[in-house]
């Protein structure tokens, strides 16, 4: 056991050595000290090897033109889609494998928060690997936080500070959209419908921010996170608009939801309201949420798509990778 | 044959000197705390309709035309709450009828559908369903979608069945302890492919592979009580032709063979029936555990181990015990819900331990 324990130790210790090795060569300018969302400070040279953790933290990257420092993204990268056809992947987010980032002789991970498990974090740790949690909050400043706390780590301060003013200025035009919304539209996020129970964003969960972004209601706002939502009170709480994630199969699925006794009885039903939208788009918070919340508004408010129309969210066209 | 019925009855006779209630007492007892629960379960609820509003809600009362309040009250109450109230109904029945007749079965108080692997296997197919019904292979599937979920979890369930009896019965002979050790393990080879399953699974499968798990009467409509319905009036219809068989068993299999019960079909007969019925529970609620174990076993303390009186019983007290669990569980966290087999093991396992603690020096353990 003791023996086995050393061999584990000893392991570690190569890899962390590997890493020292492989830092003091990379590092040209001044070491950063990064605050990061689990409350420590890290100190990183320049990184050269990212692992990459969190679709958000992924699109950051790519936006700032350091895509070539990354070395591997996990499963929920999915934007822009290159990522995924050109680097490996570690899988998904909160079931990385220890073995399976430190193979690749990362120089830093930089993962969204909630990235895990717990027992691969420690081993990361333990191998002197730096690792930053970036803070994930659903809102306006926590989008520019995020953006600048990525382009800190890289070292390209400059140009996260072009994306986060491209961002800013696109919440800004937003803000004034949504100060033109009569009667804002009530709405439900439908994270899965499964055989008549329909799991629904309540508050504190990135749909609920989106829908408020967007100018909207959620109706589910007694509860928070995701749970299934008992149906009188999807009847008692009168969505006018049902939003969920696109699957491929959206036909289908709003028929569903729209035969079930609950949402039956819901205005959205009249209606036939139902907005599916790309998962990491709608809920990501990265660069393009703006333009998510504009499109969604949209959908959502008739008398609004005139206006959002000549919204062109700066975010998708500004180029920041130099 | 003649001698056979005058001997059980003899058995019967003597156990019932222990003071039982009377059956017809027991029955009666049982209905109304039923129609009581029932009761409760369809006033209460997320979206309130006070007492006041309730007879006009039924249709009991006319209202003039145009009462909005009244007719909205009136599409809760007929189109979500008392489907649900008696889809929770059925499933209760046939989830303490499918107890009893297995631990009669068995002559084992500790068997239940959950314990030889039918509910893992119900549950193993439809986690796979959900998996599957979002892949690549699900565009050929698409005229399936609205069922699959159900179809999937009632296979499974039947299969595993299948599976285990093909294991344990030989050259026409069952062995029931072949039947519990196979259960077992196929128990453990479900877990294990639902393990492979959230493994697979993305985060939002992931909920709903979890959430099917602990059970749930949510999305109950009238059209799952109608597939509910028949598989139970064919459950108590059983009942009769079974009891007998059942209560001779507890002597032994050749001692009941030599008292004229053809103990081959009884097996046969109570394993079909069990998978039956829970493999149609499984399909529209999830795993709900505890209810198939604890009911015949509070009964069998009451009214003793007839199974004459304690199957039905057991159906009535499965009723409207899951009837008033799943009240609770859509109303502690309203508008959120509660999965319902949190509910019942939380309140079944410690009734499970009382009873084992009170029979501790009885049964000599």
């Amino acid at each position: 056991m003791t023996l086995c324990r050393n061999r584990f130790r000893h392991a570690l210790r190569c890899v962390a050595l590997t890493c020292c090795l492989a830092t003091p060569v990379a590092a040209s300018a001044e070491d950063i000290l990064v605050h990061d969302a689990r409350g420590r400070d890290v100190t990183i040279g320049h990184p050269t090897r990212i692992v990459s953790v969190g679709g958000a933290v992924t699109e950051i990257l790519y936006a700032l033109g350091v895509e070539d420092r990354i070395v591997a993204v996990d499963t929920t990268s999915l934007y822009p889609p290159k990522a995924m056809a050109d680097k490996p992947n570690v899988g998904y987010m909160r079931q990385l494998s220890a073995e399976g980032v430190l193979g690749l002789n990362p120089q830093l991970v930089l993962a969204i928060a909630g990235a895990g498990p717990k027992e691969t974090i420690e081993v990361i740790d333990a191998a002197k690997v730096p690792l930053i949690m970036v803070p994930e909050t659903f809102s306006e400043d926590g989008m520019l936080e995020k953006i600048r706390l990525v382009a800190r780590v890289a070292g390209v301060e400059s140009r996260g500070e072009c994306l986060a003013n491209a961002v800013s200025g696109d919440l800004t035009w937003l803000r004034n959209l949504r100060a033109k919304v009569k009667a804002p539209p009530r709405v439900m996020f439908v994270m899965s419908f499964l055989d008549g129970r329909a799991m629904v964003a309540g508050q504190k969960t990135a749909a609920n921010e989106i829908i408020k972004l967007a100018g909207g209601v959620n109706v589910a706002d007694s509860f928070d996170g995701y749970k299934i939502m008992n149906d009188e009170a999807i009847v008692a709480a009168k969505p006018d608009h049902v939003l969920s994630m696109e699957r491929g199969k959206d036909q289908v699925k709003a028929d569903a939801v729209f035969a079930s006794p609950a949402f039956a009885l819901t205005p959205a039903a009249q209606t036939k309201s139902f907005v599916a939208m790309d998962g990491l788009y709608l809920l990501g918070f990265g660069p393009r949420t703006a333009a998510a919340a504009r499109d969604l508004a949209a959908k959502l408010d008739p008398a609004l798509a005139a206006e959002a129309v000549n919204f062109k969210p700066a975010s998708l066209t500004v180029n920041c990778r130099q | 044959m003649s001698v056979a019925d005058v001997k059980l009855n003899a058995f019967v006779t003597t156990k019932s000197r222990v003071r039982r209630p009377p059956a017809l007492a027991v029955l009666c007892v049982l209905v109304a705390a039923l129609l009581l629960t029932m009761l409760l379960a369809a006033t209460v609820g997320a979206a309130g309709i006070p007492l006041t509003r309730l007879p006009a809600a039924l249709g009991l009362t006319t209202t003039e035309p145009g009462n909005a309040l009244a007719s909205r009250d009136q599409l809760i109450l007929w189109s979500i709450r008392i489907p649900r109230v008696a889809v929770a109904a059925m499933i209760g029945g046939l989830l303490g009828a499918s107890g009893a007749i297995m631990q009669g079965l068995f002559r084992n108080p500790l068997a239940d559908p959950a314990l030889v692997g039918v509910s893992s296997g119900g549950a193993f197919a439809a986690a796979g369903a959900i998996v599957i019904s979002d892949s690549r292979f699900a565009t050929h599937i698409l005229f399936l979608q609205p069922y699959l979920l159900p179809l999937a979890a009632f296979m499974g369930s039947l299969a595993t069945t299948i599976i285990l009896y093909r294991i344990a019965s030989r050259s026409g002979r069952t062995s029931i302890a072949i039947f519990l050790l196979a259960g077992l393990a196929i128990a453990a080879i479900a877990n294990a492919g639902i393990g492979l399953l959230v493994f697979i699974a993305d985060d939002r499968q992931l909920r709903d592979i979890t959430f099917w798990l602990l059970g749930s009467l949510s999305g109950a409509t009238w059209s799952k009580a109608a597939t509910l319905a028949p598989v139970l009036v064919i459950g108590v219809a059983a009942m009769a032709f079974i009891s007998r068989g059942l209560d001779v068993l507890i002597l032994g299999e050749s001692e009941a063979f030599h008292s004229g019960v053809d103990v081959e079909q009884l097996k046969r007969i109570c394993i079909v029936l069990v998978s039956a019925m829970t493999g149609a529970a499984v399909s529209v609620c999830g795993v709900v555990g505890f209810i198939g174990i604890v009911v015949p076993h509070l009964l069998r303390l009451v009214i003793g181990p007839g199974h004459r009186l304690l199957l039905p019983a057991s159906v009535g007290l499965g009723a409207s015990l899951l009837v008033g669990a799943d009240t609770l569980a859509r109303t502690i966290v309203a508008p959120a819900e509660m999965p319902i087999g949190i509910l019942t093991a939380a309140v079944g396992a410690p009734i499970f331990l009382l009873i084992l603690l009170r029979q501790r020096g009885l049964v000599g353990l």
